[in-house]
């Protein structure tokens, strides 16, 4: 049992606290983890990524391979395609479509939208739009994590678990929020399936 | 105890809490900041009284651990490699002082330079300062050295340097960490000349260093974190060096290596290991993050000897970090065909955050300076480097902390008039201060714009050493006051802002002007902790 995620999105995004939530599922199942993230001048507003792998057996490489991403999972539409070259023929392409536009340049979405679906296996969502709908539209990347969830390898009490731990301490209503917003995001995704 | 799932930066700062370490001493850099941030905000080191503290720059961090080391207790210093260049001074010669108490020198390299100018090894340095140097190849490994950096810096009255990249600094993993030690009484050391670094003393601890090269080399002999894992096929031997490890084990799911392997995690670089897989193999592949270190000691000047494979003939690239891929490649093994981007990817290359007080004094300086011909404008290293961008294009120079007064003081000497220097508080308390005084002292015409955001902002917000004391300084050093002006850089200032820089920049002689606001990114998150704490106090 392994799975390799690429978590994708812009400086700022807040793309860490999705793998945390991963990450701490996957510990108290007694996984091992490594999850490498990029910390500095990209921050400011330029493209992210973390590698976070999981695995039943020790991980050796922080980085994952070229070719064995099993999952992107990414909060900003034209940021998931940037990894495409790294994904499994077998791997899931998933994305909040709600673009963040601080180019010049940015691509024409409907672009986008067709190189998205040109990979086999893609879910794709507007997160912030459920989350504002939902009314918590802070929870768009808890929406995007619950559209990946039937992938993860994980189960959803395992990973509702890890939102509860990780979102306790500001409250029970924060907590309910997100985990609304990740029932939401996995039913949302499993429609797509 | 509960494994801890830490970056490896942050694994390096526990296990020196662990391991009884009295004080941390650093300048932020990437990827090295996390080190001392995880101190500054641990609880356990607070109750243990361990002195966590921002230098200046690294030269004062570096002495600053030298004189706790003196004093007896066990001391760490951190910093980016290209930081080593400013502390080499220290560094160096405390190899020839030696340690009293513990000393480990935690020196992060950025190879691929994602944060950085250069992508220099620093386990150069520590051969050049002929000090032991251990090099992690995961985060259990960075644990485990800080405890063994202190145990052999004390018993061999060495300073240890501790020598990561990029990639372990800010990948997390579990770590098992290890009962805590108590730290060290103050004892000062036993022999009273041994800091005192005049020729006659100096010469005879430099004596001593040298014949303890074969002690260190005995050390890594010996260490447990230089193996050789045998392999039965011998026409190939490998030699991993740190991180590098991994990536090789990664390339064979079963773990199973068909090749007998020495991995090397401390150096003098183990010589029973290296010279027995050399006499076994027929030819050897070495894998190194960073220089050619090894490989170029290996191969000889005339290189006469077995076929060695590794970055100097290709087998690797010479530049850039490494990953499973590229090892798979010099292993021989296939590769994924190449996907490419597809093209409607662009690159999102970072920016100033909106409402960065530095957009204002760019706009500003643009406009001030449109009347002459373009290049004038020498800058320095933090979060205004992006003024080197579009939409800016303001800047002409980056090179290293602080030389862009330096540098504009030498083109202005040169007859380039106006020269501009463009740098940030922090970087002038860093390294820009002694240029300023040179460009007094020589009266250059240079116009400094210190942008003062009262942080180090780029590394993620840190204390800036000259907070609130940036005008007292620049008059102390010799700056006429009448030609010291503080801004505020916001767009309904910019005529007033643009006016000032216009004539400053006309005037012939040393002038500052001192663009002042504090960086969004910090000033909303202090506003955020002043909710919490408000909302805290409301339940209570």
């Amino acid at each position: 049992m392994k799975k390799d995620i690429i978590l994708a999105g812009v400086g700022g995004q807040g793309i860490l606290s999705i793998a945390a939530t991963i990450g701490m599922a996957a510990i108290k199942k007694g996984w091992h983890m490594k999850q490498a993230e990029v910390h500095g001048m990209s921050q400011r507003g330029g493209d992210v990524q973390s590698n976070l792998r999981l695995s039943d057996q020790e991980v050796a490489s922080d980085l994952i391979p070229k070719g064995q991403v099993d999952i992107i999972l990414s909060v900003e539409p034209m940021e998931s395609l940037r990894y495409v070259p790294m994904l499994s023929p077998t791997g899931w392409l998933i994305t909040n479509t709600k673009p963040f536009i601080n180019i010049p340049n940015y691509p024409e979405m409907d672009a986008i939208i067709a190189e998205i679906e040109k990979v086999p296996h893609h879910v794709l969502l507007d997160a912030d739009q459920v989350a504002k709908d939902m009314g918590s539209p802070r929870s768009a990347n808890i929406v995007m994590l619950g559209a990946a969830s039937p992938y993860l390898g994980l189960t959803a009490d395992e990973l509702e678990g890890a939102i509860t731990a990780i979102f306790q301490r500001k409250g029970q209503e924060i907590v309910d929020q997100n985990i609304a917003a990740f029932r939401k995001g996995r039913e949302l995704a499993e429609a797509q399936a | 105890m509960q494994k801890l799932m830490l970056l490896g930066d942050e694994a390096i700062a526990q296990a020196g809490i662990d391991a009884g370490m009295s004080g941390i001493y650093a300048y932020p850099g990437t990827p090295s900041t996390e080190i001392t941030e995880y101190v500054m905000h641990s609880k356990e080191a607070r109750a243990k009284g361990v002195h966590a503290a921002w230098g200046a720059n690294e030269k004062t961090a570096m002495e600053a651990a030298l004189g706790m080391s003196y004093a007896g207790k066990r001391s760490m210093v951190c910093m980016k490699h290209v930081g080593l260049n400013v502390a080499a001074d220290a560094f160096v010669n405390a190899a020839i002082t030696g340690a009293n108490g513990g000393l480990v020198v935690v020196v992060a390299d950025d190879p691929s330079m994602h944060s950085s100018q250069n992508e220099q090894d620093s386990r150069f340095f520590g051969k050049f300062a002929m000090i032991p140097i251990l090099e992690p190849a995961n985060q259990q490994e960075a644990y485990d050295m800080v405890f063994e950096g202190f145990e052999i810096s004390e018993r061999h009255n060495i300073p240890v340097m501790l020598r990561i990249t990029t990639r372990l600094a800010h990948s997390r993993s579990g770590v098992q960490p290890k009962p805590a030690k108590e730290q060290n009484a103050i004892r000062i050391p036993s022999d009273p000349r041994q800091f005192i670094l005049l020729p006659a003393n100096a010469r005879r601890n430099y004596k001593k260093l040298l014949q303890n090269q074969v002690v260190f080399e005995e050390l890594s002999d010996n260490s447990t974190f230089n193996f050789y894992k045998p392999g039965p096929d011998h026409s190939m031997g490998i030699i991993a060096c740190g991180i590098s490890y991994n990536y090789l084990l990664e390339n064979y799911p079963d773990r199973k290596v068909p090749y007998p392997i020495v991995k090397v995690g401390q150096y003098p670089a183990p010589h029973n290991l290296i010279d027995q897989l050399y006499q076994e193999c027929e030819k050897i592949l070495i894998l190194e993050e960073g220089y050619p270190i090894l490989e170029e000691s290996l191969r000889g000047f005339l290189y006469t000897g077995k076929t060695i494979h590794g970055r100097l003939d290709g087998t690797l690239p010479r530049d850039g970090e490494l990953n499973p891929a590229l090892v798979a490649k010099s292993l021989g093994m296939a590769v994924p065909a190449e996907v490419p981007m597809p093209s409607v990817v662009v690159p999102r290359p970072p920016s100033l955050c909106k409402g960065c007080p530095h957009i204002y004094s760019y706009n500003a300086l643009n406009e001030a300076l449109s009347v002459y011909a373009k290049g004038r404008v020498f800058s320095d290293i933090g979060c205004y480097t992006l003024g080197a961008l579009d939409p800016f294009t303001a800047i002409n120079t980056c090179v290293d902390m602080g030389a862009s007064i330096t540098m504009a003081k030498g083109a202005a000497d040169a007859g380039f008039v106006p020269a501009v220097a463009v740098i940030g508080d922090s970087t002038f308390t860093h390294s820009g201060m002694t240029g300023l005084l040179d460009a007094i002292n020589d009266k250059s015409p240079i116009t400094v714009i210190i942008l003062d955001n009262a942080t180090t902002a780029m590394t993620g917000g840190q204390d800036s050493s000259g907070t609130g004391k940036i005008e007292d300084i620049c008059q102390a050093l010799g700056v006429d006051p009448d030609h010291i002006h503080i801004l505020n850089p916001l767009q309904k200032h910019h005529e007033e802002n643009m006016r000032i820089m216009k004539q400053e920049i006309e005037y012939q002689g040393v002038s500052v002007i001192i663009p002042r606001r504090e960086c969004i990114q910090t000033l909303a998150k202090k506003k955020k902790d002043e909710k919490k704490q408000a909302e805290a106090g409301a339940l209570n």
